[in-house]
């Protein structure tokens, strides 16, 4: 079942002339249980691409059909607020649903217990590592309860080894919760590592320009040969497509 | 491959965990740190009167015009030690606590009001700046002839004086919350009351906290300089007593009254301070 269907969505920035258009035409599906990468080089409009399903944006052509479910997205930063404790941040999202405060205390506990953060959950965003917060601002998203989970580039910022434990963390919490997870990156051989399928994305304007089922079997490594293999078949297409803007 | 080798999903993520917090840093001793922070003060303070007394010994004026430290000090020893005197204490900082809880009162509501009302800011956005740059003492005469000598001219002035910049402090508190927090409030679905509730408003605590420590300095000046020009008959504030060893050429006395004046704005801004430093630690804003 898909829970996501996107067909011909554009989106422009500006009228006229001067009109930027940064989506053409991009169609894709995104099936319940799902891990997409969506991958492509700087103006590809990733970021645009999920701010428009997570209804920040309003497209300007084509059909966006999420079926009236529910979407959280999750950023680089992990944006979690300063003037509360690591469970108050999770508790937001329960709070502003109207949720009891007992209520609210045990399922941040849940929360945290997923993200293996439950001993830090009366600390403040600013003791805990950035590996750490992202795991928080994840808890956070999931506490959205949403039916998908947009993830922009949310390892951008973290180190190669941080990176690596987080991409088995974020597969295990996809399987364990069932979750559906749209994942943004540049990165060729994370989206290998963590994607059923792999979509790249042209630049300026960002289009489709080719989808990758990976069938690797999970759980995989991001240095295990056949992501590598993958990875690099990817990178070839990606190098064309940036190499087209030289001229 | 032996499996034991192996460590689990779990254990590596748990010490990754605790290799990337920082180690608890060792605090100073409490005696340290003061003194850290005190003996810089401490010799600055030991220079001024140093020239002072310099000053003094070098008869540029008579001692009953400008009397020597010991004087000064002996006097100032005395005047703390009568009930009266705190009488007086009393009098003026009721009259600034008074002033400035209407002001952070009145501010509050005027720069929410011009944060959010677009067509109010246009209309009164610059002239909130152009108040806050303006001498209180200014106000004075007008608020003689609204209110004749009486406590409501101080006050108002005193308002007047330092609600635009506890407006100001609310204002730019509104207009510089980062925009990732922006973007999370929208995920989270905030609107209307709710993101002011959630988000605003505890986003522009920094900025508010400094508009009313600036808000503070101002409505003590303000105060000071009502309490020397509008003489309520009966209350006998610092700034009357102030007046009146002047108008007796009791200098020394006048001196002893700048110096109570002083250690008081000098006290209330350790206070605007230690609220500042604790919401920057438990911010982690601090350059640790």
């Amino acid at each position: 079942m898909s829970v996501l269907t996107l067909d011909g969505v554009s989106k422009r920035y500006g009228q006229g002339d001067s009109a930027l258009l940064a989506l053409d035409r991009v169609s894709l599906t995104v099936e319940q249980g799902e891990f997409v990468c969506l991958l492509g080089a700087s103006g590809c409009g990733k970021s645009t691409l999920l701010s428009l399903v997570a209804g920040l944006d309003a497209i300007s052509g084509g059909v966006l059909d999420i079926g009236g479910r529910r979407v959280s997205l999750m950023f680089q930063e992990a944006a979690l607020f300063p003037w509360l404790s690591v469970s108050g941040n999770v508790e937001l999202p329960l709070r502003l649903a109207g949720m009891g405060r007992a209520e609210r205390r045990k399922r941040s506990e849940e929360l945290l217990e997923i993200v293996r953060l439950r001993d830090f959950a009366d600390k403040r965003p600013h003791e805990l590592s950035g590996g750490m917060r992202q795991r928080v601002a994840l808890a956070r998203a999931l506490a959205q309860e949403a039916d998908i989970l947009l993830m922009d580039e949310p390892f951008g910022a973290l180190d190669a080894m941080t990176r690596d434990i987080l991409h088995d963390e974020l597969e295990r919490i996809w399987r364990e919760q069932s979750l559906t997870v749209l994942f943004v990156t540049h990165n060729v051989r994370e989206a290998v590592r963590l994607g059923d399928r792999v979509i790249l994305l042209s630049s300026r304007p960002g289009r489709v320009i080719e989808d990758f089922p990976v069938t690797s079997p999970r759980p995989r490594r991001i240095d295990s040969p056949e992501v590598a293999n993958q990875a690099a078949e990817i990178t070839d297409k990606l190098r064309a497509e940036v190499a087209r803007h030289a001229h | 491959m032996p499996t034991d080798l192996i460590p689990t999903q779990r254990d590596t993520t748990a010490g990754l965990d605790a290799l990337e917090l920082a180690p608890a840093t060792r605090r100073t001793d409490l005696g340290r740190r003061i003194w850290r922070s005190a003996w810089p003060k401490l010799l600055a303070i030991a220079l001024a009167i140093l020239i002072w007394e310099l000053v003094v010994l070098s008869g540029w004026k008579e001692t009953f015009v400008l009397p020597a430290p010991a004087t000064v000090f002996s006097d100032l020893g005395d005047l703390v030690t009568t009930a009266d005197f705190w009488a007086g204490v009393r009098l003026t900082m009721t009259r600034a606590v008074t002033g400035f809880a209407l002001a952070v009162l009145i501010g509050t509501l005027i720069g929410a009001a011009v944060a959010t009302v677009p067509p109010l800011r246009a209309a009164i956005g610059s002239l909130i700046t152009g108040l806050q740059t303006m001498p209180s003492i200014m106000w004075f005469p007008l608020a003689i002839l609204l209110f004749q000598l009486g406590e409501k001219a101080i006050l108002f002035v005193v308002v007047i004086g330092a609600a635009p910049s506890v407006a100001n402090g609310l204002i730019s508190g509104i207009d510089y919350v980062p925009r990732t927090w922006l973007r999370v409030g929208q995920v989270l679905g905030m609107k209307g009351f709710a993101k002011y509730r959630h988000l605003i408003l505890p986003a522009s605590l920094p900025s508010f906290v400094s508009g009313l420590k600036q808000g503070w300095a101002f409505s003590w000046r303000s105060l000071m300089a009502g309490e020397l020009l509008v003489i309520v008959p009966g209350a006998v504030s610092i700034g009357v007593r102030m007046q009146n060893s002047r108008d007796l050429f009791e200098s020394s006395l006048v001196i002893s009254y700048i110096i109570v004046v002083l250690v008081i704005g000098i006290l209330i801004d350790l206070l605007f301070n230690a609220a500042d430093n604790a919401l920057r630690k438990r911010w982690g804003l601090t350059g640790s």
